[in-house]
């Protein structure tokens, strides 16, 4: 190996050491059987087995999986439409909506959470699962307008006119033709919204009332009374689930169709 | 700036009026902008002709064909297909189909599901889908690849399979935007004989766009030239090209050997023409009716009408002499180069087999027959 490759192959291991470090060390420990200190006391699963018998964390992963759930297809079918209507209008509005559509992902979160929390008590409406999905919609449906965007816009238009051209009428086009075109996009940007859904933290933290905790909500509240290995075990799992999402969502959007 | 030869051109439109024709199209015009990129464009085209419109690129001809195909509507004028106005008819219900330049096959969709789009879109019992396809994969060649992606074929068959998408429909028309120009020259030499030989065998009626002259000669029954959005001459490719009717069209369609002059005295069956390079002899051409003496001309010729000798020929007046100036041996020909007099060099060819080729200086006569060139009026 060339010196430089040499040095190069240094830098890049330190960088990816300082990026999954925490990550490496968090899921390690969430293996370790002594409760209360940093020190390895040999390796178990009792800590993931506990998370099973824990109630309060089942209600919290319930609402999870139901708040994502519901988000996604609410953020895919809206942030879809919104995609697909944007290929008719003139150039001029089309531009002033993506400037739109990228103003959500760069605000701080913590503004557009207290944002939707205001709204929502102005209109008061009580704060439960219902707002926390419309939040989680909100910043959702950029994501998947962009995304699904981004793949619509590299589509061949010629493709839509073949197919009116062999007597397709509008629906059939979309149905037949830029539908299963679009379907890796779809997939990819339900995953990627779903994941962004469960790790939320701060949106879900303005918006949620009593009874609408949700598992970063939960391990937050956990973390208060001490780092304790279910809670390590605990964001091992959510990780591992989120770095599926992210996968199976690059890995969609790569593929041909 | 139109030139007209007043040499009579046979072909022309009115003498389909008697047929009825399948396609019918009534001076359209299409503005981009300020620009007319179709300028008043009629031409007819009969049931089971192959109809070729030639042009360099940029001539508006693809226009042509998408406002036919109905994905562009004109400022003016009207489509008609068997008798009927098109004008308010959407793509979709226009008994016509496309054959893209770049094919636009379904690339999620098989060869087969490919193929059958047109019939599933218009609800044929799948029966009969099966059916129609495999006839149609059977006569473009393509049977055992039915259930490939296109991402799988070569360029030649996904060509074959973007002619078989249209065929299956029968539609009245079928139109081919540059149908073989992204395939390489000795693929393209081979559909060209094959595409010819399906038209004639399914008596499809086509109209093909295309900027390549020797395809359009060899495929169409008719051809129309355009150029700067309007048409300049339709007729049958020996028409076209025997008796072009301006000098574009002359250009377009074949190596052109030009030379301008004025018209010179009247003799009996032809005026001398006074070359504007005065190190050129004159020599009579015939010129028809609009010969003026004085006027300006520019007489044009074929290379294979120039015949070439190294002895002065006998009895003609058809003749220049030259001096050979590049040899380009082509195989089964070979091409030469010749200064005429000061500026004008001309082309000329013999076949391969000749024995004592001649060699860059030698000089050498040019003579043709007193009907063989043209001449076009300025």
């Amino acid at each position: 190996m060339k010196p430089r490759s040499m040095g190069v192959n240094a830098v890049s291991l330190l960088a990816m050491l300082f990026l999954y470090g925490p990550i490496i060390v968090l899921v390690l420990y969430s293996f370790n059987a002594a409760h209360l200190s940093m020190t390895w006391r040999g390796a178990t699963l009792k800590w993931y087995a506990a998370l099973w018998h824990d109630e309060a964390l089942l209600a919290a992963t319930a609402n999870s999986l139901l708040i994502a759930l519901v988000s996604t297809i609410g953020a895919t079918s809206l942030g879809g439409l919104l995609a697909l209507g944007m290929e008719q209008m003139p150039r001029r509005r089309q531009q002033i909506l993506e400037g739109g559509l990228v103003l959500p992902l760069v605000i701080p979160e913590v503004m557009m959470g207290v944002a939707l929390m205001l709204l929502f008590v102005t209109v008061h409406m009580p704060l439960g699962l219902t707002t926390v999905i419309l939040g989680h919609i909100v910043f959702n449906i950029p994501l998947v307008t962009i995304m699904i965007r981004t793949r619509l816009r590299k589509l061949d238009p010629m493709l839509r006119e073949a197919a009116a051209d062999l007597g397709a009428d509008a629906w059939q086009v979309f149905r037949y033709v830029t539908l299963p075109l679009l379907r890796p996009a779809i997939w990819g940007a339900v995953l990627v919204a779903f994941t962004v859904s469960l790790d939320d933290f701060l949106v879900t933290f303005f918006t949620a009332g009593p009874g609408a905790t949700t598992l970063p909500l939960k391990v937050y509240s956990m973390i208060k009374s001490g780092v304790t290995p279910e809670i390590n075990a605990l964001s091992a799992l959510l990780l591992g689930v989120s770095m599926m999402g992210v996968a199976g969502s690059l890995y969609l959007q790569r593929r041909e169709v | 700036m139109a030139t007209f030869s007043t040499s009579p051109v046979i072909a022309s439109d009115q003498s389909l009026s008697s047929a009825s024709p399948t396609i019918d199209i009534r001076a359209i015009v299409r503005n981009h902008g300020s620009v007319a990129a179709v300028d008043h464009v009629s031409f007819q085209v009969r049931r089971g002709e192959f109809f070729s419109i030639l042009g360099p690129s940029g001539a508006g001809k693809t226009s042509v064909l998408r406002i036919v195909a109905g994905f562009e509507d004109p400022d003016a004028g009207d489509v008609l297909i068997d008798g009927r106005s098109m004008l308010d008819v959407p793509p979709n219900r226009r008994p016509v189909n496309l054959v893209f330049q770049s094919y636009a096959l379904f690339p999620h969709l098989t060869v087969f599901e490919n193929v059958a789009f047109g019939l599933k879109m218009r609800r044929v019992p799948t029966a009969l889908i099966d059916e129609q396809v495999r006839q149609t994969l059977t006569m473009v060649k393509l049977v055992g690849k039915e259930g490939r992606k296109p991402a799988q074929l070569s360029g030649g068959e996904q060509q074959r399979v973007a002619l078989a998408r249209a065929l299956v429909n029968k539609p009245a028309v079928v139109l081919l935007d540059e149908p073989l120009a992204a395939l390489d020259q000795q693929l393209r030499q081979a559909m060209q004989v094959e595409l010819k030989s399906i038209q004639e065998q399914a008596g499809l009626t086509c109209v093909c766009v295309t900027h390549h002259q020797e395809e359009a000669m060899m495929m169409s029954d008719r051809i129309a030239v355009m150029h700067q959005g309007r048409m300049w001459q339709v007729g049958t490719p020996r028409e076209v090209y025997e008796n072009p009717r301006t000098l574009f069209v002359s250009r377009f369609l074949g190596v052109s050997n030009e030379l301008p002059g004025r018209v010179g005295e009247a003799m009996e069956d032809a005026h001398l023409l006074q070359p504007a390079d005065d190190r050129v002899p004159a020599f009579p051409v015939r010129m028809g009716s609009g010969a003026s003496p004085g006027r300006s001309v520019t007489w044009s010729i074929r290379p294979e009408r120039l015949r070439m000798s190294r002895e002065r020929p006998v009895n003609s007046d058809s003749m220049l002499t030259g001096v050979i100036e590049k040899v380009l041996f082509a195989g089964s020909e070979t091409k030469y180069l010749i200064r005429v007099g000061h500026e004008t060099l001309w082309e000329a060819r013999t076949t391969g087999a000749v024995q004592l080729p001649y060699a860059p200086g030698d000089p050498v006569f040019l003579h043709w027959a007193l009907g063989d060139g043209r001449v076009f009026f300025e």
